[in-house]
């Protein structure tokens, strides 16, 4: 009889593949569209220019595996956390919940945000 | 487990001291890893910041520039600074790990740590690079 498989590894491995995609990604898009094109360092592309990189299909799926993967990133770190420095292991299943549901509804409306983009 | 333990109605108390909530304040380090540990929560920002500017751009023009008036209202943008310091944080501390997660071997030996994180951090440059200039080139 084979045992019954936990989910665990396959959480373990969406959290690694996200913290490394966030690491990879998130600092540099966070520098321009956070702080250097709101503080005047740089001027921000122009509209069209944004539009046209969004609707192509590369620089969509790459966004959507960066949300994707980055949530559930968030979603166990997030988890382990409250364990850790809040000691509140008893709320374990409504800890799991808000963080797994949380990234499920976000990757769902990344999903939709990036399909709709014209 | 000796022939000398038998069954007890009332289980041991454990003798387990129960450690502070704020534990993660007695030591550098261990501030260091709650430190890292929260940065997921800012990781998780970016992405709800990123959906905006992508429904913003959708939207059209007028809602781009919308969104551009709105990324430098002191709050959003002191949260940014915030955000930024902790994804670096997040992207050094996760590079540095990498050796001990990665067991590269060629030839039968093992790849030494220094040539893994390096690795990293040169993927780290060219898709920083390459995201620039998509985004500010051409």
């Amino acid at each position: 009889m084979a045992k019954p498989r936990s989910i665990e590894p396959l959480l373990w491995l969406l959290f690694s593949a996200g913290g490394m995609l966030a690491a990879l990604l998130i600092p540099i898009l966070l520098f321009l569209f956070g702080v250097a094109f709101p503080l005047g360092w740089l001027s921000p592309p122009g509209h069209q220019h944004l539009l046209a990189l969004l609707h192509h299909p590369l620089t969509r799926a790459t966004l959507f595996l960066l949300c994707w993967l980055s949530l559930f990133h968030w979603a166990h770190r997030f988890r382990y956390t409250l364990y850790d420095g809040l000691q509140i292991k008893h709320l374990n299943e409504l800890i799991s919940v808000v963080c797994y549901g949380g990234a499920i509804v976000g990757s769902l409306a990344a999903a939709y945000l990036l399909w709709r983009i014209p | 487990m000796n022939d000398g333990s038998a069954y007890t109605a009332y289980h041991p108390r454990w003798s387990r001291p129960r450690m502070s909530t704020y534990w993660w304040l007695q030591r550098r380090s261990y501030l260091r890893f709650i430190l890292r540990e929260l940065s997921s929560i800012f990781v998780a920002w970016f992405v709800v910041y990123l959906l905006l500017l992508v429904r913003a751009v959708s939207h059209g023009d007028a809602s781009y520039q919308q969104f551009l008036g709105w990324s430098g209202h002191p709050i959003v943008l002191v949260l940014n600074l915030v955000s930024f310091f902790f994804v670096v944080f997040h992207a050094v501390t996760w590079f540095n790990l990498a050796p001990q997660a990665m067991v590269v071997s060629v030839a039968g030996k093992r790849l030494p740590g220094v040539l893994i994180a390096g690795a990293n951090y040169l993927a780290w440059a060219l898709a920083s690079v390459l995201s620039s200039w998509l985004l500010l080139g051409g």
